[in-house]
């Protein structure tokens, strides 16, 4: 127990917390975003490997940081773009179509990585996002280094909970987008564009998976290894739920896993004699946990999942 | 409001020329001309399938037109071709369309349901307070009242359909379409709706009014255009015709009467005591309901939907249970549950929603034919189905009631309305069963189908069978009920002897009267 | 353009979508690998001789199908009743990791005794792990999309805490892998000398077996008509959460079997390598049979020669074999417009 207190009373678990919970939080936006739309993503998993390597690949061959931020986010929107053909026009199984731009981005990214690095032995490293301290806030006690002493890909972040929040409730565009999530006919007799409305919000979503993706690579690491969204992807899909399907609390979903993640890390080094793999399995269980806890109370979007097709009999 | 409307030549607001719309073999929509002048109220009558909503879907941009095209008067010019296939343009030029089944967010609310679509897309925050200000003075002149911060779905049905009318009305609609709007009202409700559309047409708005339902028609519009299959018969001015004549153009044929020769009731079939179900709120949920059902009975339930129908219809398919009082089954008491037990002990159920519950569209006929009925040992040898038999059977139900299909093989899903039903009835009445619910059975077909489904229920009435008939179509009820009984919030009323009962008096009823007063208010 | 659904499928149609798919697929893929500057036909003969070219080469194939049917049939039986057992992987490995527990030397019988019972135990071990989601489903209304994917992680893990703690190999020289199957319990090789193993036979008897459940059968009957309306189903009278839980059971049942086959069949031993995603190339098997159980058999062959013809091409001509999986997860794609195909007609307009 005082073992326990000692590690949250740390200010680097603080921010290793916000540090692991910052590509969960682009993840779960992102996710957010289409399903609010209307469309499950279950490319994401694929989409963030390429946003890895397509960001941090991008900083390899020469381009500054942002350059390869904005280069992964491109990425991504491509491959929302051909979930969001495939799903809302055509209106093929959002799940096997999701579990396909999957398996396509994921290959295609191994791929593309033997094909410009055929011979290394090991991914080289480039000069990630430094931590960018705000002067003065970065020195309040515990949580300061967490929420203010990060690089700027994790005030991004933040400022992306922020700007969905306020884009869904408060615009014109977000009541557009919530409604085709929730009744495309009623959208579509107002004048929305159902097909457009969901396929942008397909697109920005993937952009933002990318993004995080990439903040694996760029900000959290420094190179690019195989395999390493290692499930986060799936777990943002578990978020959403959890978050039901708000913003704000998909960011409080993302900190509170990403704060169990500091503190398993630890852990593992406090609790003798347990095999870490025991450790690691927790996130994973904790985000079926989540599911379970959260299942009976979510207000999903009614017309998620379900594909509109105008003027069908 | 709308009056600043300035009618195109001759005061025209709207032309259709030469409209026609194949979906696949079948001609939905043929060479349709039409014209709609300013302040208007005209009635487009004609039966299920004939082509009305397709002819409206066309014009709102629902669906595209094979051929033909449409003008529309603009505010300060004259007719203007109407972009194809584009609600958007639609709404742009000044036409508003209220669906049969409402296109509301039902996790919204009122406001932002009327929002939708009105402001530019990236503009940077919603304009509420002016919204709220224009529709204030719009629910004025209209004499429209509905909450603006509720959630739609919190709302009773004459509710959405006010909230219907002002979002066509808060985009200055100039034409206004209503596509079936008395269906789900009670009489008192529909005379409310047309106070208000003559109100709007006295201001300039004109008003496209679908229909079949003659009375109606007479009662609201200035001119009617009669629609049969696809074609316009008849376009005349409503003063100077009557029922039996439109009735005779929009059916082409003489209707078969449909008449219900008195019995003697017999044995009970199905007794209720004090049974409740528990729902969601006081709409959805039985409250303490006593009913007794004889054979050779056809009791009928009206009511607005959503009044409980579909916990009551629910407890006899065996889909939800009752959590008080008993059930008597055949004299036995039921426990129940499952459809299965209520399959198995002879109830034959039609289903409300066809496509949703009663048939899996995927599948072929002959398995649809089988759904209730795999388990026996007619069917099946070790769980292995007897497949020649099963398609053998299925081939007597599709003759025996009249199915028109390519045969047992074909998809489901496929099938038009009307078939989809006889195969739904011809599984149910194939087993003869003594107990028959029947909840809306004929919903949405031509004249032909609603016959023949009414000639079923009545053979089977004659067999022997106590039916129990759901409908919010108080003539079908009339017509086929020896009983009625009103539901309400969840309470049905005791059973009246049809004779004694008036449509004025049940609409009170469906309002949420007693029986007694109703009876004294309608007098 | 606009679609149109179709009345009746041509029967070449269901043919020649999947393979009009897998053309499609190959020529997508010849982008990649022009932008490798390699000459295309000459890659994808290459592939064809490096899975097809040899005895040698054939019984590769066919050793590397017989994972792939039970995986796709263990698809294709869930996505047929629209559960979305995405948990293959997972399945696969527990299934491999109880024949192992019970087939490495516990016990010693007759190989009528031990070969049965440790393919019991890895369809029991794979059914058990899927009836937690299908329970989750059931139960509590969780999507069993995620709870599937998350399980693949954590069998993962725990199949790593097994081969490096309780189950290691004393004999292993320290490498994480469990002690071989014994000779009783290992799948006789159906041709001497090579990896083609007895596996193959259950797969295929697997499969027309699954066939005759599905279409033949009244819980056949049940698990389509669940799959395709559930509300229909139960209304009807259909036990819909009994028929999803046979499904859940038979699917993890399916996918067990597939690792009890890689193990005692093929490797003899556990290790965290055994199964290059055959959990997920099963997915892509399912849809390109169109979840019909016969044809899982020819889209399992079909994705084995692309994964052994990627190998011997990559050794060749020196491009990358994740090649493979490119093709693979292009063609469930492809697949998935030509199933569009089938039901729809296209209109220009």
């Amino acid at each position: 127990m005082g073992e326990l207190l000692d590690i949250l009373l740390t200010a680097s678990f603080w921010a290793a917390a916000v540090r692991i919970a910052t590509p969960l939080v682009f993840g779960t936006l992102g996710e957010l975003i289409c399903e609010r739309a209307g469309v499950l993503n279950l490319g994401i998993e694929g989409i963030m490997t390429a946003g890895a390597m397509a960001g941090w690949m991008a900083v390899y061959q020469g381009a500054d940081l942002w350059t390869g931020v904005v280069f992964a986010a491109i990425v991504g929107m491509i491959f929302g773009l051909l979930h969001g053909l495939l799903t809302v026009p055509l209106g093929l199984s959002q799940h096997v179509t999701g579990l396909g731009i999957t398996l396509l981005a994921t290959s295609l990214t191994y791929f593309t990585y033997r094909m410009i690095l055929p011979d290394v032995p090991s991914p080289p490293r480039i000069e990630p996002f430094q931590p960018l301290e705000i002067p003065l806030l970065s020195d309040l006690p515990l949580l300061g280094p967490a929420l203010f002493g990060q690089t700027a890909l994790t005030y991004l972040a933040f400022g992306a909970v922020i700007l969905v929040a306020f884009v869904l409730y408060k615009t014109p565009l977000g009541l557009a987008l919530r409604s085709v999530g929730e009744n495309p006919a009623a959208a579509e007799a107002q004048g929305i564009d159902v097909y457009r409305m969901r396929i942008g919000a397909v697109m920005a979503g993937s952009a933002l998976m990318a993004i995080g993706g990439a903040f694996l690579t760029m900000s959290a690491f420094n190179a690019f290894f195989f395999e390493m969204v290692a499930g986060r992807g799936w777990i943002c899909i578990a978020l959403v739920v959890f978050a039901s399907w708000r913003p704000g609390k998909a960011l409080l979903g993302a900190l509170l896993f990403g704060a169990f993640d500091a503190l398993q890390v630890r852990l593992q080094q406090v609790i003798g004699g347990v095999p870490y793999q025991v450790f690691l399995m927790l996130p994973y269980m904790l985000s079926i946990l989540a599911l379970i806890v959260m299942s009976r109370r979510a207000g999903y979007p009614r017309a998620l999942m379900v594909p509109y097709r105008k003027g069908e009999r | 409001m709308t009056a600043s409307a300035e009618p195109g030549p001759e005061g025209v607001v709207l032309r259709l020329r030469g409209i026609t719309k194949r979906f696949g073999d079948l001609v939905a929509n043929n060479a349709i001309d039409l014209d709609l002048t300013a302040g208007e109220i005209l009635a487009l009558l004609g039966e299920n399938g004939a082509g009305k909503t397709t002819l409206m879907n066309i014009l709102f941009g629902h669906y595209l037109a094979d051929e033909g095209e449409i003008l529309v008067a603009g505010p300060n010019s004259g007719l203007q071709p109407l972009k194809a296939g584009s609600p958007s343009a639609a709404l742009a030029a000044g036409i508003g369309m209220v669906h049969q089944h409402f296109t509301l967010a039902e996790n919204l609310s009122v406001l932002d349901n009327i929002l939708l679509g009105t402001e530019p897309l990236w503009r940077p925050l919603q304009k509420r307070r002016e919204a709220r200000d224009k529709l204030a003075s719009l629910m004025g002149q209209a004499g429209l009242q509905v909450g603006l911060e509720v959630v739609v779905s919190s709302l009773s049905v004459g509710e959405r359909q006010r909230v219907e009318i002002l979002k066509a009305l808060y985009r200055d609609a100039r034409i206004l379409i209503l596509d079936e709007p008395t269906a789900v009202l009670t009489p008192q409700e529909v005379e409310r709706l047309f106070e208000t559309l003559r109100r709007l047409a006295s201001h300039g708005l004109s008003v496209v009014f679908i229909s079949h339902k003659l009375g109606e028609v007479l009662d609201i519009s200035d001119r009617v255009t009669v629609l049969r299959a696809g074609r316009i018969v008849a376009d005349l001015p409503s003063t100077g015709t009557d029922r039996a004549h439109l009735a005779e153009t929009m059916v082409g044929r003489p209707i078969p009467s449909t008449i219900r020769s008195p019995m003697e009731p017999g044995e009970v079939l199905l007794a209720l005591d004090r049974v409740r179900v528990p729902g969601t709120d006081r709409r959805t949920g039985l409250a303490e309901t006593i009913l007794r059902l004889q054979r050779h009975e056809i009791i009928g339930v009206a009511g607005v939907s959503g009044n409980g129908q579909a916990a009551l219809a629910g407890l006899i398919c065996g889909l939800v249970r009752h959590d008080a009082g008993e059930m008597r089954l055949f004299g036995r008491r039921a426990v129940i549950g499952s459809p299965l037990v209520m399959v198995t002990a002879g109830v034959g159920r039609i289903p409300e929603d066809r496509l949703d519950d009663g048939v899996v569209g995927d599948m072929e006929v002959w398995e649809n034919l089988l759904l209730e009925d795999y388990r026996q040992s007619r069917f099946q040898y070790a769980g292995f189905i007897r497949q020649a038999e099963a398609q053998a059977h299925a081939r007597d139900v599709i003759e025996g009631f009249d199915i028109r299909c390519p045969g047992p093989r074909a998809i489901t899903r496929l099938l038009s309305g009307g078939n989809i039903q006889k195969l739904i009835l011809g599984r149910v009445l194939d087993r003869r069963p003594d107990l028959i619910l029947a909840n809306q059975p004929a919903r949405g077909l031509d004249v032909g189908a609603v016959t023949y489904v009414h000639q079923r229920l009545l053979e089977a009435r004659e067999r022997g069978a106590g039916i129990i008939l759901i409908s919010e179509d108080l003539d079908e009820l009339l017509t086929l009920s020896d009983r009625v009984a009103v539901m309400y919030r969840g309470h049905l009323s005791p059973t009246m002897p049809t004779e004694s009962v008036t449509i004025r008096q049940l609409g009170l009823m469906m309002a949420g009267q007693k029986a007694e007063e109703a009876e004294i208010d309608a007098a | 353009m606009r679609l149109e659904v179709r009345g009746e499928v041509p029967l070449a149609l269901t043919v020649l979508a999947p393979a009009g798919a897998i053309v499609l697929a190959l020529m997508l893929t010849a982008i990649p690998l022009l932008w490798a500057e390699v000459p295309v036909l000459r890659a994808y003969g290459l592939i064809f001789e490096g899975a097809l070219g040899s005895r040698f080469a054939l019984t590769e194939t066919l050793a590397r199908a017989t994972p792939l049917i039970f995986t796709g049939l263990a698809a294709a039986v869930a996505f047929r009743a629209k559960l979305w057992n995405i948990g293959a992987e997972g399945q696969l490995y527990v299934g491999a990791l109880s024949a192992v527990a019970i087939g490495s030397g516990i016990f010693a019988a007759s190989p009528f005794v031990m070969i049965p019972l440790v393919l019991v135990a890895g369809a029991l071990a794979g059914a058990l792990l899927m009836l937690i989601p299908t329970l989750l489903k059931l139960r509590l209304g969780v999507d069993e999309v995620v709870t599937t994917l998350l399980l693949n992680f954590i069998v993962l893990l725990f199949v790593s805490m097994m081969i490096e703690g309780p189950m290691k190999d004393p004999m292993g020289m320290g490498w994480p892998q469990t002690e071989p199957i014994i000779e009783q319990a290992a799948l006789p090789k159906l041709i001497a000398k090579t990896r083609v193993h007895a596996g193959l036979l259950l797969a295929l008897l697997a499969g027309a077996a699954v066939w005759v459940l599905v279409q033949r059968t009244t819980w056949g009957l049940e698990m389509r008509a669940v799959g395709a309306n559930p509300a229909a189903a139960r209304f009807a009278g259909m036990p819909v959460g009994r028929v999803v839980l046979r499904v859940g059971l038979l699917s993890g049942a399916l996918a067990g079997l597939a690792g009890v086959g890689e193990v005692a069949g093929l490797k003899g031993y556990l290790t965290l390598d055994l199964s290059p995603g055959f959990g997920y190339s099963g997915i892509v098997v399912a849809m390109l049979a169109q979840l019909n159980a016969l044809a899982v058999i020819a889209a399992a062959l079909f994705v084995a020669v692309v994964f052994v013809g990627a190998d011997f091409m990559s050794r060749s001509i020196g491009v990358s074999s994740y090649l493979a999986n490119l093709i693979v997860a292009t063609s469930l794609l492809t697949m998935l417009l030509a199933s569009l195909a089938t039901r729809y007609r296209i209109r220009m307009k």
